[in-house]
């Protein structure tokens, strides 16, 4: 048996957070599982497992898809960005920072997602309306928040990110 | 949660998607942007052994627009669609953003979403008020179909094993005065709909109703288009006599099933209510272009 599933295991490869890393992973394997527990990155959420709340959140050639929703062999060859790749050294990224500095969390389990979701919106729309943050970050469950100062958050970093652009 | 074990192929050309299909038969299932079938196998619903990944099939992911109409190949993500602007077709904008959630739009194709035909979906309401028809490959032979015939019955489309979903192709409208809406009734955002309504009217320069396209989710087994409220409206001035004429009308279409999202009754008032509400906006919409 062991050997069977061995032979079923193929290689992925994927430049994440900007660095190029391998790993086997059987064609059933989900893109959050490999880059858990392959890929040793653990920022990256599972919650619902069943395509719902968004904790899984990473992004696939820069668009935010719920990891728990791909395949890791579908990933082959692409691009992921994860929570991990926010900040730059020692320094948080302007959303985590505007998270931090609006309460955006509680418990911190919906974060990743929020972050990788927002980074998205922002990067497509630097200036969103609150309903169009509202609208942007729907995919995404919160059970602490009420959402309310996760939008207070964006709409922070919208405006800190105006004044000093920054890389993602 | 994990699928059932499965082998897993990505080929380039559809003629390599025909060689697996022809080897396996009905152990494979063609994987489109999987927002359907990866949540169906991870719960164990199913459990094909061969998945075939089209999602390389690069010439399938682009639209084109002719004088005759817009063929849309199957591959395009909702999302895609949700920010693609095609003047003549204002119903496949107004609906794209009402489907799932932006994380699953970013994925999920429109021909995935036929394919597997939920009676809710979206763009099968939206299609079948567009007169949409299919374009179904396989390595013999082209085929394309009305959309309402691809349509058999709940999950069931007129696919066979060896077929391919290529293209979606709607037809020009009647007139340039073409107005739309989708109107959908969701429990909580990013819901399939307890009742969705699609409507497209292309009007003449007198105002008088040139072409009409009702489609309806959630009202029937099936994507259902309410071919009776369409032949009211066409030929006719629309006034809001009409308009209350036809979303009666509308109501009494359908087979809608009580479930947990809501009792039939409750669905055919919404179907009413949703007629309504789209045509008075879209005679107010008309109403607005002349006068200005
Ligand atoms: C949380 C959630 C909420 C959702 N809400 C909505 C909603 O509100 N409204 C709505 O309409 N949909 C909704 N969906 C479904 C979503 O729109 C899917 O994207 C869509 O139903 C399937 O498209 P896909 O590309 O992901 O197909 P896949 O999941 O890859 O495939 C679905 C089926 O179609 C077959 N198939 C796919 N492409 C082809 C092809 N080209 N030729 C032949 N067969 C093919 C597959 O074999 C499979 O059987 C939701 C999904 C999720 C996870
Ligand atoms: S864990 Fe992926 S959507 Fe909830
Ligand atoms: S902070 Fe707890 S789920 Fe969002």
């Amino acid at each position: 048996m062991e050997s069977r599933k061995e032979d079923a295991r193929r290689m992925v490869s994927v430049t994440i957070n900007g660095e190029m890393r391998q790993g086997l992973a059987e064609p059933r394997t989900l893109l959050a599982y490999f880059i858990r527990e392959t890929l040793g990155l653990t920022g990256t959420h599972v919650g619902c497992d069943t395509t719902s709340c968004g904790a899984c959140t990473v992004l696939f050639d820069g668009e935010p898809v719920k990891s728990c929703t791909v395949l890791a062999v579908q990933a082959d060859q692409h691009q992921i960005d994860t929570v991990e790749g926010l900040e730059t050294d020692n320094v948080l990224h302007p959303l985590q920072q505007a998270f931090w500095d609006n309460h955006g969390l509680q418990c911190g389990f919906c974060t990743p997602g929020m972050l990788m979701t927002s980074v998205a919106l922002l990067q497509k729309n630097p200036h969103p309306t609150e309903s169009e943050i509202r609208h942007g970050i729907s995919g995404n469950l919160c059970r602490c928040t009420g959402y309310v100062n996760i939008v207070k958050a964006i709409t922070d970093a919208s405006h800190k990110m105006q004044k000093e652009p920054a890389e993602v | 949660m994990f699928p059932s074990a499965f082998e897993y192929y990505a080929p380039k050309t559809l003629d390599e998607v025909y060689g697996l299909l022809a080897q396996y038969g009905d152990e494979a299932k063609i994987l489109a942007g999987g927002q359907s079938l990866l949540p169906m196998m991870k719960l164990r619903l199913a459990a094909p052994s061969v998945l075939i990944d089209i999602g390389s099939l690069g010439h399938l992911s682009s639209a084109t627009e002719t004088a005759e109409g817009l063929s849309m190949g199957a591959l395009m993500r909702h999302k895609t669609i949700e920010t693609s602007h095609w003047p003549h077709y204002p119903l496949l904008r107004e609906t794209a953003p009402w489907i799932a959630d932006p994380l699953v739009r970013n994925r999920g194709t429109i021909g995935g979403s036929l394919a597997h035909a939920d009676p809710a979906a979206d763009w099968g309401a939206a299609l079948l008020a567009l007169g949409a028809s299919v374009q179904i490959e396989s390595r013999d032979r082209i085929r394309h179909m009305a959309l309402e015939e691809f349509f058999v019955d709940l999950y069931t489309t007129a696919l066979e094993p060896q077929e391919v979903l290529t293209r979606i192709v709607i037809p020009v409208p009647a007139t340039a005065a073409t107005f739309a809406r989708y109107l959908k009734l969701e429990r909580k955002v990013g819901d399939f709909a307890v009742v969705g309504v699609a409507i497209t009217v292309s009007l003449a320069i007198d105002g008088t109703v040139a072409q009409a396209g009702i489609g309806m989710a959630a009202m029937s087994g099936v994507p259902f288009a309410a071919h009776q409220t369409e032949s009211l409206l066409v030929g006719r001035q629309l006034t809001p006599a009409l308009i209350k004429e036809v979303s009666e009308s509308a109501s009494q279409e359908g087979d809608p099933e009580s479930d947990r999202r809501g009792s039939a009754e409750y669905k055919r008032s919404m179907a009413r209510v949703f007629v309504e509400r789209g045509l008075s906006q879209i005679l107010q919409q008309w109403e607005s272009t002349q006068s200005a």
